[in-house]
């Protein structure tokens, strides 16, 4: 946990600069600028459709062409790198330039079918639009258009329409450079030429709306946009991805209050330009399935009550139960949601009985988290792993967990970053990342961690190694522990990220027993202090230090809590029964957005907004904020905050209840100074008995809430199936292909076996929750237990 | 008659053993190998630069100064790439070389290898020409059991690797960077350069890649000296050609001779035009160069004179039509094959062969518009130049040169086809048998 930062070596790194002329006017670039580029930084536009910044120059379409004084022929500005004292003539001030360019630009309209009426890129298309600055005003080419049949499904949800296709080659490049994912690949050739997949092998990537983004045409276009409207009649507004905690800046777009499709937004710090699916295409759950009044239960059924009756039935129910309450917020709140939570139970409730973890939890977990990460600013960055010399992942897969830090990494290990991954096999991510893996049974991170060998512990001790840690390493006892005492061995940088796009926020913000927001520990008088003065409330007011994960599910299972308020968690994400824990208590009130598990036992439920119905802060794993803004503003609801407002007036208090306000007071606040938790380890027995050890995760694309109502993104998801060596298959009389079922206690999953001989023995890999295998549910078992494997499709 | 005919590499094809290995050494055969393997590699590519033999697949480009580009010592594996994917229409001469004298081929690629310090030749052969790959497959059989290819080549600690590939057919990978990619595997489309392949080829390393005819000269010059080679041709197109003379000649064949030596000689060796018939027009080297008319017969075969002439002596394989042909057809059918072959990597080359050669058949049937053929000339200029390898500028090369001499056939064809014009029957071979 160091930040080198070695003064001098900023000065040291800048570029040598070479001056190139640019129709007549001189601009400094740093030297192997691309000729396209260094026109750019003085304004001057050379048309491209090949070209884009991230990938790697094709020099393909041509219509860049611009005269170098000295070369006999037009040149591509798109791969023509300057030299010092060229002198480049564009269109602007060459005839040559120009006349190639409207030559090219003439040849690509002739196989195009011009149906810009029809077109989901018409009003947003640079073929258009070049067309329009650069091309003849009426073709002379009175010939037959080639023809192909449109569109077809290279995947579920991306379709193709050949005949709009100007063979750039970007969604190709996309897919083989940025994604790993090289299934998209130009057939045939000529005017025959064209993009495709193989029979049986679909473009199944996590990342496959990257390319109908930059692909400029409309060529690519995604099943649920397509023919939903034109880019002109759409409100674009700023947001960030709620998805997960890679951070994403995106577009939303809507038309008629309907959100109708999403983008990634450049952001060259975070996203660069790209996202993933899940982000892209998961969003129609903001517009189905809402709850739409406040619910009160009367004789055991829920009914539709009026806003002051439900707050007022809620405070009453809380105001009951007082201290003896406890506040469960889910990972995906906002940071100030999460804060309004945060503040709520200490102030209002007067409890610190809070938790944000809606899954696998460790106390361990919790220290570490007080200690290291709460409130700390941003140690390591997603440049940092670009420029990292190792990055050890421990019970992490970023494919799966957090895309754009598996995009970072893929992008880094093709520039010399080593990536190793501490687990129980290796993936398709893993392999796209030139990874390597070091073997550690699902569960017993820490001792692999201990046992890591010489030549990887001097690998991160290089100056930059960053190791980075899984939500999963909750569910290793004693992983935080040896990934601390790691990265003070080695100087490694440690980072946490989590999955869910509010987990860091909510840590933050105080939503976790014993941490008021910034870090601040509740012991600590001048905290408590601090915590006091921004409430306008007097310190000895806020509660004791109290219950977060296990024990304060099993308080309130026991009845020793009275009433509980929930905001936005789903049971399922908990490896135990949350409901059985919910019912023993007296009185639950439900904030939330949809139905769920939660609102069906619950006393009070208060709809609240979704994210596009709200502006907010997500801080991602960086710990770099991601505010948004408001899409709907005439939005029905509000957010937790605005309804927590509400409640906190049935106790006479005032708390804030807008965004901006909560801002303001936790910008007052500011981050705490003073001593942090210190790390106190959790003495732990993992004795999971012998037999074949489950390893599981979620995978992007499941059955996650938030990817509801979206069949042709489901479609693009992996196929559910078990993974284990070969050796584990013949070792329990497996057959290498076919059904097995897997055996918990609660149940048995059964799915197809795909004997994956880089997973090490004993292990079973299963996705957490994906079709036809839910693991808590199933099998009443988690990620490091024992599980049976039998062959055969029987339960 | 001027200029003699000097059969070197095709100096003993009446051998029905020559393309053996006993059959090449009974005519001296592998003697340059041992004078090269005994030599310093820096010395042999100097000898090939003193020679100053030019590329023998279309470009000429110097080949001592080529092979000068491979860094040494770089620490790299460097390949040799014998580019023997003949494709071009008109071009019969790398096919007939490897048939008939195929170890001149492999002595040349053992001494080039030797010279710029590649482990690993590859000789990548137009798939479509299976009875050429089984005579190099045998030959470079044979020159390993004889250890000529292997380890420790005749003691000298050289070793060398031979494989022989066949391609897939597509005319592209002619094109030297696509060639590489199609020998790595992928669908074969040129490489952006630099890097050039010299620097960054064949599996990104240090790469030659030349032409079997340019190969098969290797061991002449060695054996022989610069002076001996710089005895024949000009001093800039210094040595001897394997010319494809085919068309309305009365013997169409191979005619090894001195570069400087005129088309009307080689027609005269050819036999002549057929009876009663005239040259319309020819052209020196395959169909990506512009073609020429009688009035061009007494220019001497250089590459010099030919692009002071506007064309190029490219492959060295002179295509002759009579007065039987329309210009218009043939230049649509080089068209369709410019069509059918382009890649479709870049858009002058991929859209401009569509369109061309969709109004070159309107031409052909006597459905020309006049002012389309303004229209065809810019067409011709928007790619000339402006693609990304030289199959464009190729296709862009046959209508221009034939406006040039032929107009009024074009200005015909508004309103007459082509057939009309020229009966197509009596440009057949058949024709003066009578048959129709």
């Amino acid at each position: 946990m160091t930040i080198t930062n070695e003064p001098g070596a900023e000065l040291d790194s800048r570029p040598e600069l070479v001056s190139v002329i640019v129709d007549g006017v001189a601009v400094s670039v740093p030297a192997g600028t691309l000729v396209i580029r260094a026109a750019e930084m003085l304004g001057i536009e050379i048309p491209r459709f090949c070209d884009h910044p991230l990938l790697d120059p094709v020099a393909a379409c041509r219509a860049c062409l611009i005269e170098i004084e000295g070369v006999p022929k037009p040149q591509p500005a798109c791969a023509q790198v300057v030299s010092d004292g060229m002198q480049v003539r564009t269109q602007l001030s060459s005839d040559v330039a120009r006349e190639a360019q409207e030559g090219v630009m003439e040849f690509l309209l002739l196989n195009h079918p011009l149906d810009c009426p029809v077109c989901d890129k018409g009003g947003e298309c640079p073929l258009q639009n070049q067309a329009m600055s650069i091309g003849r005003p009426e073709s002379r080419f009175t010939e037959d258009k080639r023809t192909f049949d449109k569109p077809i499904n290279v995947s579920a949800q991306v379709l193709l329409d050949r005949e709009r296709c100007v063979s750039c080659a970007r969604c190709t490049r996309f897919a083989d450079q940025i994604a790993g994912d090289s299934m998209l690949e130009l057939l045939e050739r000529g005017a025959q030429q064209q993009v495709g997949t193989a029979d049986d092998e679909p473009f199944d990537s996590y990342f496959s709306g990257n390319t109908i983004q930059i692909c400029p045409v409309g060529a690519l276009t995604s099943a649920t946009y397509r023919f939903r409207a034109r880019p002109f009649d759409l409100v674009s507004v700023p947001t960030s991805c709620e998805h997960c905690a890679s951070g994403c800046s995106l577009r939303t777009d809507y038309r008629r209050s309907t959100i109708t499709r999403r983008l990634a937004w450049d952001d060259p710090q975070v996203n660069e330009e790209w996202n993933c699916d899940k982000g892209r295409f998961a969003f129609s759950y903001m517009q189905q399935g809402r709850i739409e009044w406040p619910m009160v239960r009367e004789n055991g059924e829920l009914r539709i009550a009026s806003w002051p009756e439900a707050i007022d039935v809620a405070a009453q129910g809380l105001r009951a139960a007082g201290s003896e309450a406890a506040v469960l917020v889910g990972g995906r709140s906002t940071v100030e949601d999460a804060y309004a939570y945060a503040r709520f139970a200490r102030v209002a409730l007067g409890t610190d009985d809070i938790d944000f973890r809606a899954r696998a939890h460790s106390d361990e977990e919790r220290n570490f988290l007080a200690a290291h990460v709460a409130g700390s600013p941003m140690r390591v960055e997603y440049a940092d792993l670009e420029a990292a010399p190792a990055v050890l992942l421990v019970a992490f897969e970023p494919e799966d967990e957090s895309p754009i830090v598996f995009l970072r990494l893929r992008k880094a290990s093709a520039s010399g970053t080593r990536v190793f991954s501490l687990g129980s096999g290796g993936s398709r991510g893993l392999s796209k990342m030139n990874g390597t893996l070091i073997p550690a049974m699902p569960g017993d991170e820490a001792s692999a961690l201990a046992d890591l060998p010489a030549e990887i512990r001097e690998a991160l001790a290089a100056p930059g190694a960053v190791i980075m840690m899984g939500e999963r390493v909750a569910s290793a006892p004693g992983a935080c522990a040896a990934a601390g005492a790691l990265a003070q061995e080695t100087g490694a940088a440690l980072a946490w990220v989590p999955r869910r796009a509010g987990e860091r926020g909510a840590l933050d913000a105080g939503a976790l027993a014993g941490l008021l927001p910034g870090g601040r520990p509740i012991d600590d008088p001048l905290a408590r202090q601090q915590s006091a003065d921004a409430w306008g409330v007097d310190p000895s007011s806020l509660p004791q230090r109290g219950l977060s994960g296990d024990a304060l599910l099993a308080s309130l299972r026991s009845g020793a809590r009275r009433a509980a308020l929930v905001g936005g968690v789903e049971a399922a994400d908990y490896p135990d029964d949350l409901i059985a824990s919910l019912g023993g208590v007296d009185f639950v009130v439900s904030i939330e957005n949809h139905h769920s598990a939660v609102t069906e036992i619950a006393d009070v439920v208060l709809p609240v907004a979704v994210v596009s119905e709200k502006a907010g802060t997500f801080l991602d794993w960086e710990g770099r904020p991601r505010p948004f803004g408001q899409v709907f503003r005439d939005a029905m609801r509000d957010c937790d905050a605005a309804v927590l407002a509400m409640l906190a007036e049935q106790w006479q208090m005032s708390a804030p209840s807008s965004v901006s306000e909560l801002r303001a007071e936790l910008g007052r606040m500011g981050p705490w100074t003073g001593p942090r938790e210190s790390f106190a380890p959790v003495a732990t027995t993992h004795s999971p008995g012998t037999g074949v050890r489950l390893a599981t995760w979620r995978q992007l694309l499941d059955l996650g809430v938030m990817q509801e109502g979206e069949p042709h993104l489901a479609a693009t998801a992996r196929d559910t199936v078990a993974r284990m060596s070969g050796a584990t298959a013949t070792r329990y009389g497996l057959p290498t292909s076919g059904q097995v079922s897997i055996h918990g206690p609660s149940g048995a999953i059964s799915v197809d076996l795909e004997i994956d001989d880089s997973m090490i023995d004993d292990v079973v890999w299963l996705p957490m929750n994906s079709e036809g295998s839910r693991v808590y549910r199933d099998l009443g078992v988690g990620y490091g237990d024992v599980v049976r494997v039998m062959s055969g499709g029987q339960l | 008659m001027g200029t003699p005919l000097t059969p070197v590499i095709t100096e003993h094809w009446d051998r029905p053993d020559l393309y053996t290995l006993d059959g090449y050494r009974a005519v001296g055969g592998y003697q340059a190998l041992d004078k090269a393997l005994a030599s310093d590699p820096d010395d042999i590519i100097t000898t090939v630069k003193d020679a100053g033999l030019r590329g023998r697949g279309g470009a000429g480009f110097p080949t001592g100064l080529k092979w000068s580009f491979v860094p040494q010592g770089d620490g790299k594996p460097h390949y040799l790439v014998v580019n023997a994917d003949e494709s071009e229409p008109g071009a019969c001469k790398d096919i007939p070389i490897m048939m008939a004298n195929p170890h001149a081929l492999i002595e040349g690629v053992i001494i080039t290898s030797f010279a710029i310090r590649a482990n690993h030749a590859f000789i990548y052969i137009r798939g479509e020409v299976p009875n050429a790959v089984r005579k190099v497959e045998f030959a470079v059989k044979q020159a390993r059991q004889a250890g000529l290819i292997g380890k420790n080549i005749k003691g000298s600690g050289f070793d060398l690797d031979v494989v022989v590939h066949s391609g897939a057919g597509a005319y592209i990978c002619g094109e030297e960077t696509a060639l590489l990619d199609s020998l790595e595997g992928y669908r074969g489309q040129p490489r952006l350069k630099p890097p050039f392949p010299a620097v960054a080829g064949l599996y990104a390393s240090p790469t030659v890649i030349n032409n079997v005819e340019t190969i098969a000269n290797i061991p002449y010059i060695v054996d022989r000296g610069v002076e001996w080679f710089r005895g024949f041709g000009t001093e800039k197109s210094p040595g001897f050609k394997v010319f494809a003379v085919s068309g309305h000649v009365k013997r169409p064949g191979i005619y090894e001779a001195p570069l400087g030596i005129t088309m009307r000689e080689l027609l005269d060796y050819a036999g002549g035009m057929r009876d009663g018939s005239s040259v319309k027009f020819w052209l020196p080297g395959g169909s990506s160069v512009p073609l020429l008319t009688d009035e061009h017969l007494d220019l001497p075969l250089t590459y010099e004179a030919m692009a002071e002439a506007g064309t190029m002596l490219g492959t060295g394989t002179p295509m002759v039509f009579d007065q039987t042909v329309s210009v218009v057809k043939a230049v649509t059918r080089w068209l369709e094959f410019y069509k059918h072959e382009s890649c479709g990597k870049c858009t002058p080359c991929r859209e401009g062969t569509y369109w061309i050669t969709g109004v070159l058949e309107k031409f052909e049937h006597g459905q020309g518009q006049q002012a389309e053929m303004e229209t065809l000339t810019d067409l011709c200029g928007q790619i000339a130049g402006r693609s990304f390898c030289a199959l464009g500028d190729a296709a862009a090369t046959p209508y221009p040169a034939a406006m040039k001499y032929f107009r009024e056939e074009f200005e015909a064809s508004t309103h007459t086809s082509a057939d009309e014009q020229f009966d197509p029957i009596a440009s057949y071979i058949f024709a003066a048998a009578g048959v129709r």
